[in-house]
């Protein structure tokens, strides 16, 4: 069971990644697209819409059939059909249970109560973006040492990568247990592991943006005879602004994700993963898609932000046309 | 012979390939007088380019000596002694054309006042004055050169090293730009080296035209002008400058070695 509630918070994770890539792809002339955006996108979500009502359909009728059989009943297929739309512990929950879920633990719940996806929310939130900070400070720091350095390049990045290819479920109860032994409690512990994942898209965007600088700019530098300082300050990290909100788009949806996977193996009590877990436990099939479905919501505002503080220094700098 | 501003004694230049080393420059003897206006020419190849890169220090040479403002090169460029003007404007995309001008001085450290006034004189000088708080891409391609000459100008260097500058120029505005460079070289009496694969721009800028050829790289011939200091675009129609354009053109036959069996 735990493994089916990882694949959904990976679910989740790569529809908001999907977000990250058709927010970056829609580039030039933005107004125009988004407006002829418009019906492409209703008609996705009316298909997702459609296949979502026609699987928790296909996947809920058997136990419809199981109970009118131990009834002794044969009810008329179509109200078999109606009724697996609101079954109390569905396999798959149609769209509207989830959405009422939904409803029903933000807006009607106060934000203290423990019953409330707010209150949830916010506690994995909090730990997400401090983890999401830390990383962006993390990996800008190594990027620069690893520009600078060409020892550091050969012996900083393997290991790097490597970080990333530990499945994190793995380590994420092990860092929880050490941090708690040497006496690291509360919101550090899912920070760190939002850190660890959301570092590494900041180190790659970085690494690439401060080397991207052309080389009729570095010239001129050094003609001007720049300090190593002066031609960071003034030349390398300016260049490496599109490619460091690339990077932090990635960052801060897999934060995110780190922070409720941080909670899942973890026993929490409160978070976005906590009811994912507890969900679980008590077979509560429309408590964990709605954890799921304010998570993604959460991500995709996320990464909206990002994106928009991205567009703003552009304009900032100057570079609004690009 | 006035003053001399740069002097090359013998200097080679070879860049090490997998297919073996490339001949970049190879024996350039070469002296550069004070408020002389210095054209190098030829052939892609040639090494006019690297030269120049050589000269401001962006290059180094494998052997021989160079000396500028009696100076290494290295000693020049720490010294802020030239300014380099590149074939593309360079100019940074998220600088307005002001703050392009006054990138240099803020690097050298200035007062903000001098800085200021330092950056409209020298747009001034451009004809870019009203363009101050324009980002580079809302400027046309001249002007944006332009742009890139006032930078470079605004270290009010005595020396300086153009790379192409208006090669990626229309001819309409390339006339122009030329024109009011030599105004400016008249105005300021600077001592320019300037890169070109142009024969009319060469013959018309230069006081000294420097015929290059190429595998090795290597100096054939210096043709010194015989035309007036002060010369406006009718000069091109007049017989001594197509006389001179005839003998670079020359040169550069000779030179490149077109008939050869390589």
């Amino acid at each position: 069971m735990s493994t089916l509630q990882t694949d959904s918070a990976e679910l989740a994770a790569s529809r908001a990644a999907t977000t990250v890539v058709s927010s970056a792809s829609s580039k030039k002339p933005a107004r125009k697209q988004s407006e002829s955006a418009f019906i492409p996108v209703c008609v996705v979500v009316l298909a997702t819409l459609c296949l979502w009502y026609a699987g928790a359909v296909m996947l809920n009728l058997a136990w419809e059939k199981s109970s009118a059989a131990r009834a002794g009943t044969t009810p008329a297929f179509l109200s078999m059909v109606s009724s697996t739309m609101s079954q109390d512990r569905p396999v798959l929950p149609a769209p509207h249970q989830v959405a009422v879920e939904v409803y029903n633990t933000t807006v009607k719940k106060k934000i203290t109560s423990k019953r409330s996806l707010v209150y949830h929310a916010g506690i994995t939130l909090s730990s997400s973006m401090l983890g999401f900070v830390m990383g962006c400070v993390l990996g800008i720091l190594l990027a620069i040492a690893i520009v600078y350095n060409e020892a550091l390049n050969k012996s900083l990045l393997p290991w790097i990568i490597a970080s990333q290819t530990i499945p994190i479920l793995a380590i994420a109860p092990m860092i929880i247990v050490v941090l708690n032994a040497v006496g690291v409690q509360g919101l550090l512990p899912k920070a760190f592991i939002s850190m660890y994942l959301s570092f590494f898209p900041v180190v790659v965007s970085m690494v690439k943006g401060l080397s991207s600088a052309d080389s009729s700019h570095m010239d001129l530098m050094r003609t001007y005879h720049a300090s190593g300082s002066q031609t960071f300050w003034k030349l390398r990290l300016p260049t490496s602004m599109p490619y460091l909100f690339a990077g932090m788009k990635v960052a801060v949806a897999i934060s995110l994700v780190g922070a409720i996977v941080a909670e899942l193996p973890t026993g929490a009590v409160a978070g976005l993963g906590a009811r994912l877990l507890a969900g679980s436990y008590y077979g509560q099939t429309i408590q964990i898609w709605s954890a799921l479905v304010v998570a993604s919501i959460i991500a995709a505002c996320l990464v909206a932000i990002i994106g928009l503080l991205g567009k703003w220094v552009n304009q900032r700098m100057g570079l609004a046309h690009v | 012979m006035n003053e001399s501003v740069i002097q090359i004694d013998d200097l080679s230049l070879t860049f090490p390939t997998k297919d073996g080393d490339v001949h970049a420059l190879s024996g350039i003897d070469l002296t550069i007088g004070k408020g002389d206006f210095i054209s190098f020419i030829g052939p892609s190849g040639c090494g006019k380019t690297t030269l120049l890169r050589v000269i401001a220090d962006l290059e180094q040479p494998t052997s021989g000596a160079i000396n500028v403002n009696g100076m290494s090169p290295e000693q020049a460029r720490m010294a802020r002694a030239y300014g380099y003007v590149f074939q593309a404007a360079a100019l940074y995309p998220w600088r307005t054309i002001a703050k392009n001008v006054a990138l240099p001085l803020e690097i050298m450290g200035l007062d903000a006042g001098t800085i200021t006034s330092r950056v409209a004189k020298n747009l001034e000088l451009v004809n870019l004055a009203g363009f101050e708080r324009k980002y580079p891409w809302q400027l046309s391609g001249g002007m944006q050169q332009r742009a890139s000459i006032a930078r470079a100008l605004a270290v009010e260097p005595d020396l300086l090293l153009m790379d192409e500058p208006f090669g990626a120029l229309d001819e309409i505005v390339r006339d122009h730009l030329n024109e009011q460079l030599l105004q400016l070289w008249a105005a300021t009496s600077k001592t320019v080296v300037f890169v070109t694969h142009s024969i009319p721009e060469a013959v018309f800028l230069s006081t000294h035209i420097v015929v290059m050829s190429p595998r090795p790289g290597r100096i054939h011939e210096i043709i010194e002008s015989d035309l007036p200091r002060s010369r406006d675009l009718d000069i091109r129609e007049t017989p001594e400058f197509l006389a001179l354009a005839q003998r670079v053109r020359n040169g550069l036959r000779t030179g490149h070695g077109y008939d050869e069996v390589v």
